[in-house]
Parts: C-alpha cells; structure tokens; sequence
C-alpha cells in the first residue's frame, strides 16, 4: 500500500513532495500542508463500488442490478449495501440460484433496450452462465452486424480468497480475455474501481469486471476528482503505478499490490547493490483490450519484463503479454521475459498449500532479479 | 416390508387434487398427497397475506397424515415387548449415536473456527441431522451418497471417521483428501462419499451418474447383485436450477437407482425459498417427471428413516428414483461468516423446540427403551471421540512442500501404463504410428 502514495502527479491535481515518499503519511498540521490533505482522502474498494453503482443507477433509470443476495442481504460482499432501500425490488433483483437463468435474462434485457448489471457471487459460478455471457452477450453485435448491442455488465470477485478451496479461487481473466466481443476490466484501487465501474455501466458492450475479494476491505486515497460523479476511466488504458528504469512488472488487481510490495523491498536492498533496481509497475487495469502500447513502451525503456497473476500459467494473462512484447519489442529486450502465475494445480485448502499456489512478494522480487541478472536462475517455489 | 409398503401408486394423471380421499391402500408414497405431521413453517404467515397460491398452502397443512398412520399399523415386530415401536433399542441408539456425532463435530467446528484453527468457508449441520441419520444409517458401504458444501454430516454418518474429517478441515495431511479438498470437498472412496461440491446443483448430475454406474454395472456388465443405491443430498435453493430438473427427468426416464433428497431448510443464506421459487412445495415437481414426490418432516429421524426406506427398497428394486422433500432446519446461519439477521427469531424457537435430538430422546425414554443414563453414556462417549478426534488433528503434520503438485493427474506422465506396467509413452515404438505416406 505504501508504493500508493506515489502515484503520479495528476491524479487530484495535488502535486506530492519528494520527501514524502519515503516518509510515513502524517496529519499535517501546518497550513503549508493543508492542499495534501484533502487529497489524503480514504476509501475502501467496496465503497468505491457501491457508491459507483448508486451514482450510476440513480442517473440512468434503465440501469438495474441483479444477482444472488444483492438484496435484502445487502449483497453478498456487502457491494450493494443499501441499494435496495434506495431503488427498490424493480431494480435491485435477488435471484434464485440459477446463473444460466439470470445471466440469460440480463443479456435478453439488454439486447431490448436495458442495461443490466449481472453479479455473480463469484466468477466461478460464472461458469454456470458462460454459454450467455459467451454466446449470447460477446458474440451478438457481430452477428447481428452491429443491430444488436449488448450493455451488460457482469461484475463479482475473482481469483483466490483465504481457504475456500478449489472450486472457489480459479482467476478467470485468461479465459474472459480470450473472447473477442468482451470487455474484461480488472480494477485495483478504489480508484480504479470506481472509475472502471461507471465507464463498464456506460459502455454499450458487454464488460466482464473482475474484482477480487481480499481487495473489498482496502482503503486506498482517492482524489475529489475521482468523487465526482461524472468521473469515468477509459477502457483499455492502463496505468503505471510507480515510474522506474531497470525492469518493466505488468499486474493486475491483488497482484498490483504485491508488486508495489516487491518494488519496495528492491528499493531498499538496491542501496546496497551497486546501484538502484527501479521497477517501472503498470497496472494494466484492462485485460481486454490489452494496453499493448504502454506496455511496449515500457519495455522499450527498461528493456526487461516481468509479468504477473494470480490465474494458471498456461494460456495465460502473462503469456499473451509475453508473446506481444515479442512481437513488437524483440530487438529491445535483453533478458527473457519472467512469467509469474498461480501454481498449476487445482486450489489446495490447506494453508499452507495455498499460499505456495498464489504468487508471494518473494517470488516477484526473486523474479525481478533473475531479470536483472542479480541472482542464480533457480526457482523461487517447489 | 408389508403390503402397505409395497403399493407405491404411481404419478397420477394431473388432474388429481388434494382434496380427495386416501386411497384405501394405504401406500406410503402418495405422490400429490403430502405427509405433514407438522404445520408449514411460520413464515409461511407472511407468504399467506401476500401470495396468490397462499390457498395451496393452507391446504396442504390439513391434508391426511398418510405416514405415521401407515407406520404404525405394518410392522410386525420381533421386540415383543413394545409391539407398535418404528425401532428396536438397538437401531434407537444408532441413531441416537448418529445424530449427536455430528451435533458434538459441528459445535466443535465452530469452536475451532473462532479459534482459527479452521478457515475459509465452513456450513454447518445443526438442525438437520435426522435427515443425514435417517437416510444414511439406511445405507450399505456400497451405496453411494453425494451432498453439497454442507457436508460434514454426510461424511461422518456414511462411516467416513471423525478424525479424518477434523483433519481434513484443519488443513492437515491426515485429512480424509490429505488436506487438499477443505471443509467443502469431502472424497471418499472406501465410505463412498463421492463428494463434496461447492457449486449447488453441482452434485446432482454426478450422482445421478453414480446412479447408472449402478444400473450399468448390472446390466451391462452382468454384475447381477449390484443393487446399489445413490443418495444425492442437496437444499432448496438447488431447486430452482437447472441441473435438478435435467436430472430428475434423465433419472426417471432411465429409472435410475437414486433418491433425490431435498434438505428444504426454507433459507439459501439469506434468500428465502417463499421469495425465490414460484411454487415452493418441492415434491410437487416429483410427480411431473414421472417419479413420487413425498414430503416428510425433517426433524423427526424416525419418520424420516421411515420414508427413507421405503424409498430406498424402491431403488435396489429398480422401480426407479423417488424425489423426497425434508422439511428441516438449519439452527445456525449459512456459515460461520453468515451474520444470520434476515431470519425471523421466532422462526428459530419454532424449530429449536423441534430439535430432533431431544425429540428421539424423548420417544425412547417415554417409550422406554432405553435408560438416561445409557443416553449419557453415548453423549459421554461421542464428546471424547471429537475431542480426540480434535488432538489428533492438531498434532498432525501439515501437508509438505511436494504434496502441492501431487493428485493433479492419476497418470501424470499421461498416455496410460501399459501391459507391462510401464508408461506407454517410454516405449520407443508408442508414437510412431503405423501410417506410411
């Protein structure tokens, strides 16, 4: 969380003074200080979520939400806290427990005029519905030859959580992100969130938002411009976390984080190497379309790469962003590129199994210096 | 078993209503009459002031009490002392034994829960167990059972033990799945506890499959004595999903060996079965797939055990699967993460005072077959097999480093073992083909 901080300058407007950077976050006192301060704003990714869904169906009547629990439990997560005192049973459905069902439903909506919001308790059980978020939501405005536009959303969190087991932890971004006709949005921060929510509601394809469950709790700051209502990311951009020389690492959603960690933990073992390891980290954000030219340039810079998820390795996030950087950028890498994914087994439950499946900031950091040619090429992980 | 038993009447044409008499058979499987001995659970009052098939409901809460009348006139009993009772000592005390196992394991699951030595997502039992004991004491080895994430019941009736599953759900090699499955995936080949399954619905279609390995087994592969019976357990949200009726009709149309057991616990977390289901008299969707459809009240082990039999021997007879509805109750939330505020709290005492342990007890002791002290002895004895079930769990070895990639595959090397026990893919010549271009 600390590598947050030094988000670019731009974001509020507020520009952040060098020392801070390497200083814990005070409450200033000083009136000097007093513009850091609105900018030092909090909030967790579930109210950045809940509060991007109110503010989106109170501006469009035809918005509507609809999934398991989103109700009268206050969602399942608690993402829907409040909605339906707000909008009412019309527009805030709980379902019975059939995502084919209330998946098909929402894409039949969609195609006649609204704009649903699908949630699935979590993107496993989006495999239930696959065949309509595939067949019948990615696939229609080419079929239809552009008649038939799908404006859905199908939103809920993805990838491991703590001890749920194996059929509750699979990340889907490779699978949704191989589908052409489908947006697949992976946010980060509250920021992220809330801006890749309302630009997904507003967007007349179907999005795929993949959120992850360990993030709901975080707070992150979040800028009086990222407040607004009318404040929408772009699809397809991504963004660099934290700006550096030596080595490129791309990451998505939990994996962000773990990957500011590392860059932090470099940051200070650098000082005693004979210099600095800079790790640029971009938060890719958008998994389809994938931000291949930031990407690209990225690496035209550092010239080293490191790829980051939490899903399987093969076919992966990872090894599309590999192939891509090879296509494009081959003449300007001088190391292979290192591909950090889950283990490839099925989730185990025990806890100590798990936490050898999911990436850990050691294996990116150990990465990063294979990269750099910093240490011997051995596994980091059985 | 008796005539009685034996008359199960068919699904009758459509036009049949509630209303009209018993038939004089007195068969226990009356697939468009119900059995209540209970009243339709209390929140029912609310559907009442505002559904239109309210009327359905009040109905079917005065409807003839087919089973325990039928009960009580057929058994001829070999304990000549109590002439009318639905159990000997020995089979009360199975049970009795049964149903405080998994009361004792699932408190001590919370327990460890809230110490943490437990983790993820863990659904527990409490309430329910008469179902769980009265099918699954029914069961031979053989006979399969399926259930869902709420499992560890299951497990532990089929004879799966105690420490294995304790185990299991602390993340320990030991484990009944060597630590890898969780509180979710109870396997069992040996018990055949085939799962186990996160998704609901997920469970039905595999023991439906189970159901034909049966079927197959005798009659295509002539084992002429496999008669063995699936049990799938599964709740009332699975009901509305598709997979339930996919397999309904597929289990009816090829007569399958299998019961499906709905564990109508009237909530789905916090989703109430009245608010998600257009009809919620699940038996009822029995009939229209050409299987009987019976309800019975969950919370007494022995009209559940009843029932249970009845629907088994149909099974191992090949009359086909029979679709059972068991009104019960779950006395905690969801999981243990479910803060369980949506439920009406005298909708809890309602089913508390049906507690199917104290219920069974009380049977026994007034009918007297059995002594305090001997139940004593039982609660005594279980509370020390789940404590030590709890030690043995605790010292028991965290699974190692290489387990991780272990069970992926059964034949990792892939391409099969071949007639001389080795991997067929060393074999120089495997891949080669026998084309020439």
């Amino acid at each position: 969380m600390w590598g947050i901080i030094r988000q670019k300058v731009g974001a509020g407007g507020f520009p952040v003074p060098i020392l801070e950077q390497s200083l814990p976050r005070l409450r200033p006192a000083v009136s000097a200080w007093r513009r850091y301060s609105s900018a030092a704003k909090e909030m967790t990714v579930r109210d950045a979520l809940n509060s991007a869904l109110d503010e989106e169906m109170s501006a469009d009547p035809k918005v509507f939400l609809m999934g398991e629990e989103v109700g009268e439990y206050q969602g399942a997560y608690k993402i829907s806290k409040g909605l339906l005192e707000k909008y009412g049973p019309d527009r805030v459905l709980d379902t019975p427990i059939t995502e084919a069902g209330f998946a098909g439903i929402g894409v039949g909506a969609a195609y006649y005029g609204l704009r649903p919001i699908v949630e699935f308790m979590t993107f496993n059980f989006s495999m239930q519905a696959i065949d309509h978020i595939i067949n019948s939501a990615a696939k229609s405005n080419y079929m239809s030859a552009g008649q038939i536009n799908v404006p859905i959303v199908f939103r809920g969190p993805n990838g491991a959580a703590a001890g749920v087991g194996a059929q509750h932890s699979q990340c889907y971004a490779a699978w949704f992100g191989a589908c052409p006709g489908l947006k697949v949005l992976a946010p980060y921060s509250s920021e992220d969130a809330r801006g890749l929510l309302k630009a997904a509601i507003r967007d007349p394809d179907p999005v795929v938002f993949l959120e992850n469950e360990l993030l709901y709790g975080e707070s992150f700051p979040i800028s009086a411009e990222a407040l607004d209502s009318s404040f929408c990311l772009p699809i397809g951009k991504a963004k660099i976390e934290r700006e550096g020389k030596d080595v490129t690492i791309t990451a998505f959603s939990k994996m962000v984080g773990y990957a500011l960690k590392a860059a932090e933990i470099l940051a200070k073992e650098g000082i005693s190497a004979e210099r600095f390891v800079t790790k640029q980290v971009i938060n890719l954000r958008s998994i389809r379309p994938l931000d291949t030219a930031t990407i690209n340039a990225s690496v035209r810079k550092t010239n080293r790469l490191v790829t980051v998820e939490e899903g399987f390795p093969q076919h992966g996030v990872g090894a599309e962003i590999c192939t891509s950087v090879i296509e494009e950028s081959f003449i300007y890498l001088d190391a292979p590129v290192e591909r950090i994914a889950g283990a490839d087994v099925p989730m185990p439950y025990a806890a100590n199994l798990e936490r050898m499946a999911v990436p850990q900031v050691e294996d990116i950091v150990c990465a990063v210096k294979r990269a750099c040619y910093r240490s011997v090429p051995m596994t980091a992980t059985a | 078993m008796t005539a009685a038993a034996t008359k199960i009447i068919q699904p009758l044409p459509l036009n049949f209503t509630n209303t009209t008499p018993r038939s004089p058979d007195k068969a226990l499987f009356h697939p468009l009459k119900t059995t209540p001995s209970s009243s339709f659970p209390a929140s029912t009052h609310k559907l009442r002031l505002t559904k239109p098939n309210s009327t359905l409901a009040r109905r079917r809460s005065t409807a003839v009490f087919a089973v325990s009348d039928v009960v009580q006139e057929k058994k001829p009993k070999s304990n000549t002392f109590h002439p009318n009772l639905l159990i000997t000592k020995e089979e009360g005390l199975e049970l009795y034994e049964d149903m405080i196992l998994g009361r004792s394991f699932e408190d001590m699951c919370a327990q460890m829960y809230y110490r943490g030595k437990m983790f993820g997502f863990v659904h527990l039992y409490n309430g329910q167990e008469a179902v769980s004991t009265g099918f699954i004491k029914l069961l031979k080895n053989e006979d399969c059972i399926v259930s869902t994430y709420r499992d560890h019941v299951h497990a532990l009736s089929k004879g799966v033990p105690a420490r294995a599953v304790m185990s299991e759900l602390f993340g320990k090699t030991t484990g009944c799945c060597r630590g890898q499955g969780g509180s979710m995936h109870m396997f069992s080949k040996e018990h055949n506890v085939l799962g186990g399954f996160a998704f609901i619905g997920e469970g039905i279609p595999v023991a439906t499959g189970a159901a034909f390995t049966s079927k197959y087994r005798r009659e295509v592969l002539k084992e002429g004595d496999c008669d063995h019976v699936t049990l799938a357990f599964f709740g009332d949200g699975t009901c509305n999903n598709g997979q339930f009726f996919e397999c309904l009709n597929m289990a009816a149309l090829w007569k399958l060996p299998i019961v499906f057991v709905v564990e109508n616990n009237l909530w789905a977390i916090g989703m109430s079965h009245l608010r998600a289901t257009s009809d919620p008299e699940i038996w009822k969707k029995g009939p229209a797939f050409g299987m009987p459809g019976v309800h019975v009240d969950g919370m007494d082990v022995l009209k559940v055990r009843e029932v249970a039999k009845e629907a088994i021997n149909r099974a191992r007879r090949g009359e086909g699967p029979t679709l059972v509805e068991c009104e019960t109750y779950r006395f905690r939330g969801h999981s243990l993460a479910d803060p369980d505020e949506l439920r009406d709290p005298s909708e809890k005492a309602h089913y508390a005072a049906r507690d199917p342990i104290t219920a069974l007890k009380k049977y026994m002791v007034e009918n007297n077959l059995v002594s305090e002290a001997e139940l004593k002895a039982i609660e005594k004895k279980i509370d020390e097999v789940v404590e030590e079930a709890v030690e043995f769990a605790d010292i028991s070895p965290h699974p190692g480093r290489s387990q991780l990639l272990e069970n992926v595959f059964a034949d990792p090397r892939g391409f099969g073992i071949g007639p001389d026990g080795k991997y067929r893919c060393e074999d120089p010549k495997f891949t080669e083909g026998t084309a020439h271009v």
